[in-house]
Formats: structure tokens, C-alpha cells, sequence
């Protein structure tokens, strides 16, 4: 095992000496990750704050069928304007987010006391137009309760009996459970860190000494392959782990500075799920350096390995993206699925959950099991002649 | 002492090594000259116990390099074709991984560099990292890794490739001091010079087979020749892929 670990030291120091290695796995995962994230965050929530406390301008048509409500609105701080002549086109062509159109049957129906009929015109496919809408609707919704508790009122009827129901919320959310932003971002940024973090390394340790031809003069060394290659695997997982738990630690600082406030969330990671999070991801690092030496070893050139490295970045988006669209309650045969599982026990470490150490075993366990299939993968393409010719 | 009886070798269709038997004595330097795509490479290549033959046999001091291949690598040193160092490490730690594999002592290590570093002739950039490293110095440290673990046997595949006069002549000088000191050396080439100014056997090798086998002497002798050049010429068939 002494190959094994000389191979493993000088794999280290070599790429620390390397600027696009350092760069893979300290810039990317643990600098730009976090800056983008924060920089997202600040961005939303002071688009959403505009948005919410923007004095709202509104074309009505047909207001002279209905000066009260038109009044009302201007009470409420709406500025009024003018409708275009093709309310439906303005708002298509986005000239207008939304319009209120008040048809000439709206007096007819209120004297009569049916229903009267408002078109907000408006489309909600359109996200920034969704709040505008929404602050309409509900002005008009708070004028159309008023009235009607007027009229119970005059006809002597306490507007309390058109309430039977009186729903109440009890949240059982806490803060942190409330950082869905983050519940979906941060298991995919930590998965992809797991295997970004030591790309170049695999690369350059394997189908980059096949290209610069170093590999067989290092193969005619009384080393057996397999230690060789393990040696070069764990040089991979040892900078993709770093680049993990440096990731997560700047996550852990980052998260205070976060406009929380405005998103009404509470984000913080305590000591303990950071540990948590490491221990249930390092799997991942093992799983992700076997594969990633497989994909370097089967490749014939640096240009080769590089270009299957695309794909790799698919495998963890995979289970994340899986989960973005279909929310699902962690169960126990989960935790059998790698990445998958991984997914969930992030979730609930920040969520600040008790996770069960089954879970976690079962987890880890299966992951570092195919990790170690492919690790076997690698060894066997490691004792191939042809590994050492490059075409 | 090398013995190898009837190698074969192919690659798919390609017949690399036909039916290849020679031996090695120590002491000696050996030239195994052919054209370029003769087979040499891949003979050396299974000797080194990379490849293995199809058919045939290989002792080397009595081990067989498909069965005791860890074995053979601790009593071989080798200049492979293909030279790669390390570019981000210096000369010396590239030097001091290969004694690291083979097992040696730290201090092991740096004793023999400092030998080494007299013998090739290395005191100006053993420090410095081998990227930009011109032919020769590549070279140097190409034989120095490969001899760190001082073997009894080496294996030099066209060690003077791409070198230019003053650092072939020093090549030429190392080799015959490891001949001196008791060494057995094979060497590779294409270059005829070569094995006329080192080898004290020369084998020929053409289309993967051995054309001839001798002494200078012998081999001008068999050729009906008058010059060693001439009688690599008739021997192989053939002018291409030789180096005067």
C-alpha cells in the first residue's frame, strides 16, 4: 500500500501547484456559488418588495359606468388612467400589466342587485405582471365586501351570519423550514461541488498523463495498477471533499446576509448540520471521483475526457431537478437511491430535523457501495494495456 | 541475462512481433536495430512486462514477466519511447517519486540523486521544475528516474531521439560506463552509428522478425560487406526507415 500513498501525496501536491485545479475546486464551489446565490436573493426580494409597494397605475374602461367603485380605488392610492382603445392587444403587446374593464351592463346588474360583472384584464403567465394583478383583485374583492356588508346592514342582518366558516392557520413552519429557496438550491449547488471539485484532478492525473505521455514510464514502476489508480481516486475525493466543506462553510457565512426579512425566512446552519450535511454527502465525493476516473481512464485524450465531463455535470441535476418539480415526503427506501437521498437528508438537516441514523446509514451505505463498483470499473481499465496508448 | 524464445504480438489484424528469440549476456550492451515500425518497441514493451506476448517466452534473470512482473520492475530500469515528466515538479521530485515507488528511503533517495545528478551532469536544473526543459535535459532526467533504484538490467527505447550533438555524445559515454560498471544494457535504435560506436551485439529486426544477429565482426562477415552501414542495409532488405 506504500504506492497507494505516494502516488496519493504527490497527486495533492502536484495539482495544489496548479492554477486551473485550485480553481475548479476553491473558486467555483465555495467563492461563486455563494455570491451568486446571495446576489439572487437581493435581487428578488427587492424586485418583489418594488413590485408590492409600487404606487399602483391602472387604465379603467368604462369608469363612467361605475364612479363609486372608481372612487374607491382612488381612495385606496390607485392612480387612475385612461383605458387604450384595445385593452386585450395593450396588454398582450405588454404595454400594460393589467386593466379594469367595467362593461355597460354594471349598473343595470347592481341596481338589481345581481352580481355586477369587472374584467380584470391581465396575464398571469406573464410573473411580473402576477402582483399588479393580484393588488387589484384584491382591492376590488375588499370594495365588493364592504358593500355587500352595507346592504345586510340596511336590510337589518348582522353580516357576521354570511360568515359561517372562519378558517384559522395554525403554521407549524418554522423559519428555517420556510428557506424553500434554499431547500432546493442548496443540495443541487452541494452535489455539484462533490463532483466539480475534483474534475481537473481526474482529468489531468489520468487522461492527461496518457496524453503527456507519463503514464507508462509510471505503470513500469513495482506498483500495481490498482493502487495507482485508488491513489489517483483519492486525490480526486480528497479535493472534491475540500471543495465541499469549503463551499458549505461559506454558505454558513453567507446565510446571515441574506435579505431574509423580506422573504419572511430565517436561514441559518448550525454547526451541527453542517457536520451532518459532510457526512451524509462524502459518499457522493467517493462516488463521484470513481466515476470520474472511469470516464478519464476510458478516454483517449485530455479533449475526450473533458467532453464526457458535460455529462457528468447531468448526474446530480438529475435526482435535484427531479425533486424541484415533484416535492416528495422522505421515506425509508428513499434513502437507497445515491444523489437522491442525498437530496432529502440535506433538506432535513437544514430544516434542523432529527434525521434518523437508519436513513443515514442506508444512504451512505448504498452510494459508497456503487462508488465502489465503479472504483472496480477503474481498476480493471487500469489494467488494460491499451490505457497507456493515446490513439 | 535476458532469454527470449519466440515472441508473437499482435494488434487486431496487425502482426507487430513474428516469432522473435534472442538473448541478452550480462555485461554487455545489446543494439536491437530496425526501421521505424520494425517491432522494437513492442518487444520492450513486454519485456517490461506492460504488454503481454501472445505467444512465446521471456526470462529475465530466470522471471517470467507475465507472472513476476513486480519483481522484474524492481530489477529493470527503463527509458520507455514515451519520456513525460511531471512539468509542475522539479527535476529532483520527479526523480525522487519513481525511488518513492520502488520503495526507497528518503534518504536512500537523496543520496543517490546527488550520485546520479554527478553522473548525468544535472547540477543546473536539478531544482528547477521541467517545464521548458530542453531535449537533453528531459533525457537526463528520463534516465535518472529510471536508474534510482539502481537495476541490473536497462532498457533504453531510442534514447537519442531528438537530442542534439554534445548531448548524444554524453548519452553515448553513460551507457558505456553502465557497461563498465557491470550492467546489462539494451538498447533500442534506429540510428545505425549507434550500435556501431556502442553495442557488443547487435540484433536486427525488420517486419517483426529477426533479420540478423551478431557481433560487428559477424555481421560483416555474414553480409559479405565491407562497411558495418552496408551490412545493416543488405541485412534488413532495405534503406527505409534507418539513420545513418
Amino acid at each position: 500500500m506504500n504506492g497507494l500513498g505516494t502516488v496519493y501525496r504527490k497527486e495533492v501536491r502536484e495539482n495544489l501547484r496548479d492554477r486551473r485545479s485550485l480553481f475548479n475546486s476553491v473558486l467555483l464551489g465555495p467563492i461563486l456559488f455563494p455570491v451568486l446565490f446571495i446576489g439572487l436573493a437581493y435581487f428578488a426580494s427587492s424586485k418583489q418588495q418594488e413590485s408590492a409597494e409600487k404606487v399602483l397605475e391602472v387604465p379603467v374602461a368604462g369608469a363612467e359606468y361605475a364612479p363609486n367603485l372608481v372612487g374607491f380605488l382612488e381612495q385606496q392610492g390607485v392612480i387612475i388612467q385612461s383605458a387604450p382603445q384595445d385593452p386585450e392587444a395593450a396588454v398582450k403587446s405588454q404595454d400594460v400589466q393589467v386593466i379594469i374593464r367595467i362593461p355597460e351592463a354594471f349598473a343595470e346588474q347592481w341596481k338589481a342587485g345581481k352580481p355586477a360583472v369587472v374584467e380584470v384584464i391581465a396575464d398571469p403567465s406573464r410573473r411580473e405582471s402576477s402582483i399588479p394583478m393580484q393588488r387589484v383583485e384584491g382591492l376590488l374583492h375588499a370594495y365588493g365586501a364592504q358593500i355587500g356588508q352595507l346592504r345586510l346592514q340596511l336590510r337589518g342582518v348582522s353580516p357576521t351570519l354570511r360568515s359561517p366558516i372562519m378558517v384559522k392557520e395554525v403554521d407549524l413552519s418554522t423559519p428555517q423550514s420556510r428557506g424553500m429557496l434554499v431547500m432546493i438550491m442548496l443540495p443541487y449547488v452541494l452535489m455539484i461541488t462533490a463532483f466539480t471539485g475534483g474534475m481537473h484532478l481526474a482529468i489531468d492525473s489520468t487522461a492527461g498523463e496518457k496524453e503527456r505521455k507519463s503514464l507508462e514510464p509510471l505503470l513500469i514502476n513495482p506498483v500495481p495498477r490498482w493502487q495507482i489508480m485508488l491513489g489517483k481516486m483519492c486525490a480526486t475525493a480528497t479535493y472534491a471533499f475540500a471543495s465541499l466543506s469549503l463551499t458549505l462553510l461559506a454558505f454558513r457565512f453567507a446565510f446571515p446576509l441574506l435579505p431574509t426579512g423580506a422573504l419572511g425566512v430565517d436561514l441559518n446552519l448550525s454547526a451541527k448540520a453542517v457536520g451532518g450535511i459532510l457526512l451524509a454527502v462524502a459518499p457522493v465525493v467517493v462516488l463521484a471521483a470513481a466515476m470520474l476516473t472511469t470516464l478519464a481512464a476510458l478516454a483517449k485524450s485530455l479533449r475526450e475526457a473533458q467532453s464526457y465531463m458535460g455529462l457528468v455535470f447531468m448526474i446530480p441535476m438529475i435526482p435535484s431537478l427531479i425533486f424541484m418539480v415533484n416535492p416528495m415526503k422522505p421515506e425509508t427506501w428513499m434513502m437507497a437511491i445515491p444523489m437522491f437521498s442525498q437530496n432529502l437528508l440535506i433538506g432535513e438537516f437544514v430544516r434542523g430535523e432529527t434525521v434518523s441514523l437508519l436513513w443515514l446509514a442506508l444512504s451512505m451505505g448504498s452510494t459508497l457501495l456503487i462508488g465502489i463498483g465503479f472504483a472496480a470499473v477503474a481498476a480493471t481499465l487500469f489494467n488494460r494495456p491499451s490505457i497507456v496508448f493515446s490513439n | 541475462m535476458i532469454k527470449v524464445t519466440n515472441l508473437h504480438k499482435s494488434f487486431g489484424k496487425v502482426k507487430a512481433v513474428r516469432g522473435i528469440s534472442f538473448e541478452v549476456r550480462d555485461g554487455e550492451i545489446t543494439g536491437l536495430l530496425g526501421p521505424n515500425g520494425a517491432g522494437k518497441t513492442t518487444t520492450l514493451r513486454m519485456l517490461y512486462s506492460l504488454l503481454p506476448p501472445d505467444e512465446g517466452e521471456i526470462r529475465i534473470d530466470g522471471l517470467d514477466p507475465t507472472r513476476d512482473a513486480m519483481a522484474i520492475k524492481n530489477t529493470l530500469g527503463v527509458v520507455p519511447d514515451s519520456r513525460g515528466l511531471y512539468t509542475r515538479m522539479s527535476a529532483r521530485e520527479n526523480i525522487a517519486y519513481f525511488g518513492e515507488l520502488h520503495g526507497m528511503t528518503s534518504r536512500d533517495i537523496s543520496s543517490r540523486i546527488e550520485e546520479l545528478v554527478k553522473t548525468l551532469d544535472m547540477e543546473d536544473f536539478i531544482e528547477r521544475r521541467t517545464e521548458g526543459f530542453s531535449q537533453g535535459q528531459r533525457v537526463k532526467v528520463a534516465i535518472a528516474r529510471a536508474m534510482v533504484h539502481r537495476p541490473q538490467t536497462v532498457l533504453l527505447d531510442e534514447p537519442s531521439n531528438g537530442l542534439d550533438v554534445m548531448s548524444t555524445r554524453a548519452l553515448r559515454r553513460y551507457i558505456l560506463g553502465l557497461k563498465n560498471a557491470g550492467h546489462s544494457v539494451i538498447l533500442s535504435t534506429h540510428i545505425m552509428q549507434e550500435v556501431a560506436a556502442l553495442c557488443d551485439r547487435i540484433i536486427i529486426i525488420a517486419n517483426g522478425q529477426i533479420a540478423a544477429d551478431g557481433s560487428a565482426g559477424e555481421l560483416l562477415e555474414k553480409s559479405g560487406c565491407e562497411t558495418l552501414e552496408d551490412a545493416f542495409v543488405r541485412l534488413i532488405g532495405s534503406e527505409e526507415g534507418l539513420l545513418a
